[in-house]
């Protein structure tokens, strides 16, 4: 029966405001709420969906970040994830070591599907499951908003500029969960309880032969410039004029 | 000098317009000489356009039966063979090159810098992170190929009047079976395309149903706008998928975008804030989206709208 891999990134809680550190070398994240990346919630969410349709036996949830991404697998165990692994790593992790990071995974559990966020809210990036499948030689289906399992194959709808775009790959593959791919279930207290008993195995990631070192230097991180304040206007009348004054209308 | 490849993103026929923004980044990077790459079934047509692009050196045409269709795991493989006579490899930060660069990256064992959106230096440019709230600089290894998306609505269009040449390019290559085009359904309409409109009207969540969503496609059509929506109203369904701008849906920079009934998200904020001028419409006058506002105005769409639309008929 299929394996399937999802993976679980620990990110700034998408409701946070977001402010860089006066130096210029990051953003704070000292005493700001983490949460499962919402689009890592979507792959689980529908990880779960095959596996309880019976197309699947097994759901690993994986992470790859500091100890405290163990808070992150232990609410995906509490969603229903069979198991966890923390690929652990105090240094900020870019996409590609992500992707060979858990290519090593993949290869250790011989998964079969692996689903991933088409993007994790802290770095925008939208980069992993791409290079992910590029350095596994697999298919990728990325922007999935509906999958379906036949057999050894899959039928991916996904969201793409034009609408919306179906596309066939061959398992084992890798897919990148859009917004509207599901909604992800809500958890449960005993949930939470059972999910503590659920086993989460720590690796070190470079006991997976993957350096954290980043090909690329963040030299500075700054707040974006403000759009000046605009004004009010009182009726439809002030705002035509307004428009038209600029020569939009 | 920096030998710039852009990947061209067409549709068979036509080169999209964001194309033309990333020869636009790609110029502002220090000697720049541009190549313009198009693979397709039947790429000529689509090379003629790119041919005129100003500032575009070369079109380099790669034609086969397998490149009719935008599939990663097909064309990835080839760029990588195209890369050797390459510093800097550009596509366009939309999802056909969001779904194609990393995997190109990869293969080349190189990082991506993701919506580059300023050119600080052949190798170092500014990207968006945390939905728009932290801008990085990033700087790239001279030693190694730089692989990029360009953000588009950071960048103007390149215009025309450019004479290129075109050249095709054979490439020795199996394209792989495991990844197959069923099909697209993109809905067709006569509006504007709202990636690169230079007026759009968005609706949010407080139109309520898809039936008064309408009264945006009808000021949209009246003001020659593409129309947009909130990821709100096109999770409720009043919206399709594709017209959804912010963070997670389209980035746009139109000359003008009118806000109807948009609180204003940070994550639609994102989307929005390079537009030249900016109109909200909503009855909270504490809505985030005033903040940004060129002109607010505080009120029920469902006379402010109609209002409007009359009043751009005279």
């Amino acid at each position: 029966m299929r394996k399937i891999l999802v993976g679980v990134k620990r990110v700034v809680d998408y409701n946070v405001r977001v402010r860089v550190k006066p130096d210029g070398s990051g953003v704070i994240t000292d005493g700001v709420k983490m949460s499962v990346n919402p689009f890592d919630e979507i792959a689980l969410e529908e990880a779960l969906r095959i596996r309880e349709r019976g197309e699947a036996s097994e759901v690993i949830a994986v992470s790859i970040g500091p100890d405290d991404a163990q808070q992150q697998l232990r609410t995906a165990l509490a969603m229903g994830a069979d198991r966890a692994i923390l690929v652990k790593t105090d240094r900020l992790v870019e996409p590609l070591a992500a992707a060979q990071a858990l290519l090593a995974i993949v290869r250790k559990e011989n998964a079969d599907l692996v689903i991933l966020g088409k993007q994790a809210i802290d770095d925008d990036a939208a980069q992993t499951a791409p290079m992910l499948a590029a350095l596994w030689d697999r298919p990728q289906a990325t922007f999935c908003s509906k999958l379906e399992i036949k057999g050894g194959s899959a039928t991916i709808v996904r969201e793409v500029d034009a609408g919306l775009e179906t596309i066939e790959i061959d398992l084992p593959a890798v897919i990148s969960a859009d917004l509207r791919l599901n909604e992800p279930r809500y958890v449960k207290l005993p949930d939470i309880m059972k999910a503590k008993k659920k086993p989460l195995d720590v690796i070190e990631l470079a006991a997976l032969g993957v350096s954290a070192e980043p090909g690329l230097k963040p030299v500075l991180t700054e707040p974006p410039k403000p759009r000046s304040k605009g004004i009010m206007v009182k009726d439809v009348a002030e705002l035509v004029d307004a428009l038209k004054k600029k020569g939009l209308v | 000098m920096s030998k710039i490849l852009v990947i061209a993103e067409h549709d068979g026929k036509k080169l999209n317009q964001a194309t033309a923004r990333c020869v636009t980044c790609a110029r502002l990077i220090p000697g720049a000489e541009i190549t313009v790459a198009v693979f397709g079934a039947d790429p000529a047509a689509v090379a003629a356009q790119a041919a005129q692009l100003a500032g575009v050196a070369r079109v380099v045409t790669v034609a086969a039966a397998c490149n009719a269709h935008p599939l990663a795991a097909v064309l990835a493989p080839q760029i990588v063979t195209l890369a050797a006579d390459y510093t800097h490899l550009l596509g366009a930060s939309t999802t056909f090159g969001k779904d194609l660069m990393p995997r190109v990256a990869a293969l080349l064992g190189v990082p991506q810098i993701s919506d580059a959106m300023a050119v600080e230096g052949a190798y170092k440019f500014k990207r968006p992170t945390y939905a728009g709230n932290a801008i990085v600089t990033l700087e790239a290894p001279p030693d190694r190929k730089v692989v990029a998306t360009v953000r588009t609505a950071s960048f103007e269009a390149a215009g025309g009047g450019g004479a290129a040449a075109v050249s095709a390019v054979a490439i020795e290559f199996t394209a792989p079976a495991h990844t197959r085009f069923v099909s697209i359904s993109a809905a067709s309409s006569d509006r504007p395309d709202l990636a690169s409109a230079a007026k759009v009207v968005s609706g949010g969540r407080a139109l309520g149903s898809k039936e008064n969503f309408e009264i945006i496609f009808k000021l949209a059509e009246r003001m020659g706008a593409a129309v947009g929506a909130s990821r709100a109203a096109v999770d409720a369904g009043y919206a399709p998928n594709e017209l959804q701008v912010g963070q997670t849906g389209k980035i746009i920079a139109p000359e003008l975008y009118v806000a109807v009934g948009i609180s204003g998200a940070i994550q639609h904020l994102t989307g929005i804030k390079d537009a030249k001028t900016i109109v909200a419409i909503n009855k909270d006058a504490e809505a985030p989206i005033f903040e940004v506002a060129d002109f607010g105005l505080v009120g029920d769409l469902f006379q402010i709208v109609p209002e409007l639309d009359k009043s751009l008929t005279k």
